[in-house]
């Protein structure tokens, strides 16, 4: 079976890289961003109004797919927990000289807490590797989506994109 | 027998909607719901919705119901729980049975029905052993209950409701085995799938059930892949490990009090069925009837809400509470949100089914 969005359930590389809020190559290697995984036309704006940097972009049209400028991301993470889709998370390539930095929304109990070791998985839910939990942050604003920061080898730098759940 | 202004059918998304609406142009408005809480639909959306800002977009469904609540309440706005439209009668009369023990008749001079809509079941060998359950009774039991219907689900049922009830259920605790889609691509929105994609759950498009095994429940599932005409094709059977199947198999609008009070219906497939014709007001082809919701077709909460304010506007406008063109400056800014919401790649078969039905409410 051809790995698809419609298929498989989660979008494919190439999916992603045709769409106009997806990080080029360059640009995800080039500091920390927010990457939108948002590739189908649904009514759905939040997440625009919630960038303080107005770098995202939906317009007129609420089923228009979010463009994301990368000259004006901060990745601030304010995106993350508006989207109610949870389809966006900040990676950061320079993070370190063998890590690389990973935030991203998370919806199940219970969980982590700073310190602990977790697995890192890719859009299928495959096992990528350990990762170490450097933060967790659930405050009310964020409304019971809470954003978990992980940092793990840079070598898997593009496969991760969320943890297992612990159970 | 009771008088009122205005009777609504049903307090889910659309009924609330259309009661706000119409009291705070100061209607006299009784609103009837046979559960024993109002909301509908909204408390078990324990999701963050979509649409735009003006939609309530990236507020949980549960708090939306709980806004809504405040709101009517706030307004005073009478509500009777426990009672079941039973009968309709001279376009005006409702039977309602109260606390499943009285007879009421209430007399309205306009009525709006926001009943709602029921899930759709589909048969299999199995398929009356307990763990098989609609979608939407497993979501009840999580999101309103507190109650795991099992561990180990396999959900039959690509559609948003299939893929939001399998997130959830992972969020109360259960494992999703499989989702199976009968069509060869997936029905949900890609972000709900890539969700549960990414927590290891499989998909299997082109893929239905077979049967299910058990004694005194499901133990086991055979799965088997479908052709091109949705056909078995023999010899692709695999077994899974499950205790329980949701069927989200997609819904059926609730018409009984539509049929019973003389509306004339279109079959509009794409949203359900056969649906009340209805006109940019809501207005059904009986002079004092309006419809709002899944009633008059399948759609989401973000329509269903703003169907029912079109509903309660034009209703209070009927009644003299709100001039012609008030009215209408506020139908036509929410058939622009309606507009808005019907767009896109899963808006815009719904925007197509939408304009056939007003123009046969136009004729």
């Amino acid at each position: 079976m051809e790995h698809s969005l419609k298929t498989t359930g989660s979008p494919s590389l190439e999916e992603l890289y045709k769409s106009p809020a997806f990080p080029t190559k360059e640009q995800l290697h080039k500091g920390p961003i927010a990457i939108i995984e948002c590739i189908e036309e649904i009514p759905c704006n939040p997440c625009e109004a919630s960038c303080p940097k107005g770098a995202i972009t939906i317009g007129e049209s609420i089923t228009n797919l979010p463009e994301m400028d990368y000259e004006k991301c901060t990745a601030c993470g304010m995106c993350i927990t508006a989207c109610p889709g949870l389809a966006i998370y900040i990676k950061d390539y320079t993070y370190g000289d063998t890590k690389a930095l990973l935030s991203f929304p998370y919806e199940y109990y219970p969980l982590p807490k700073a310190g602990d070791i977790v697995q890192a998985v890719d859009r299928q839910g495959n096992y990528v590797c350990d990762a170490e939990v450097i933060k967790v942050r659930n405050p009310k604003s964020y409304d019971h989506t809470a954003v978990i920061t992980i940092e793990y080898p840079k070598e898997y730098f593009e496969e991760a994109v969320n943890m297992k759940r612990i159970k | 027998m009771i008088v009122t202004e205005l009777a609504i059918v049903g307090a889910g998304p659309a009924g609330l909607s259309a009661s706000i609406e119409a009291r705070r142009a100061r209607v006299d408005v009784l609103l009837i719901d046979e559960n024993a809480r109002p909301g509908g639909q909204l408390f078990k959306q324990i999701h963050k919705f979509f649409g735009s800002r003006a939609h309530k977009a990236g507020i949980r469904g549960i708090n939306i119901g709980t806004e809504l609540l405040r709101e009517s309440e706030e307004l005073g706005i009478h509500i009777w729980l426990k009672g079941e439209v039973c009968g309709i009668e001279n376009g005006h009369n409702l039977w309602v049975v109260r606390d499943r023990n009285r007879s009421e008749i209430v007399k309205a001079k306009k009525i709006i029905l926001a009943t709602g809509a029921t899930e759709n079941a589909v048969t299999f060998p199995g398929w009356d052993l307990p763990g098989v359950m609609g979608a939407g009774a497993a979501q009840t039991m999580i999101n309103v209950n507190r109650v795991l219907p099992g561990r180990k689900v396999i959900m039959l049922g690509s559609g948003n409701v299939g893929v939001i009830v399998a997130y959830q259920l992972m969020q109360a605790g259960a494992e999703v085995v499989a989702v199976l889609e009968a069509a060869p691509v997936l029905g949900g929105y890609g972000v709900h799938t890539a969700k549960v994609s990414r927590a290891g759950v499989p998909f299997y498009v082109s893929h239905t059930i077979k049967r299910a095994f058990g004694t005194n429940h499901v133990e086991a599932v055979e799965i088997v892949e479908l052709d091109n005409s949705f056909k078995q094709i023999l010899g692709t059977e695999q077994i899974l490990d499950a205790d329980t199947v949701c069927l989200a198999t997609g819904l059926t609008p609730l018409t009984e009090l539509a049929w019973l009070a003389g509306c004339k219906f279109n079959f509009v497939p794409a949203l359900g069925g056969h649906l009340p014709i209805h006109d940019d007001k809501m207005h059904t082809t009986q002079p004092d009837i309006f419809i709002a919701g899944d009633i008059s077709g399948i759609e989401e909460a973000s329509t269903a809400m703003e169907e029912g304010r079109l509903a309660g506007i034009n209703a209070a406008q009927e009644l003299g509470y709100i001039s012609e063109d008030e009215a209408k400056i506020r139908t036509d800014a929410i058939w622009d949100s309606l507009n808005s919401l019907r767009s896109g790649y899963f808006g815009q078969k719904r925007r197509d089914s939408k304009d056939l039905i007003l123009q046969n409410g136009k004729r």
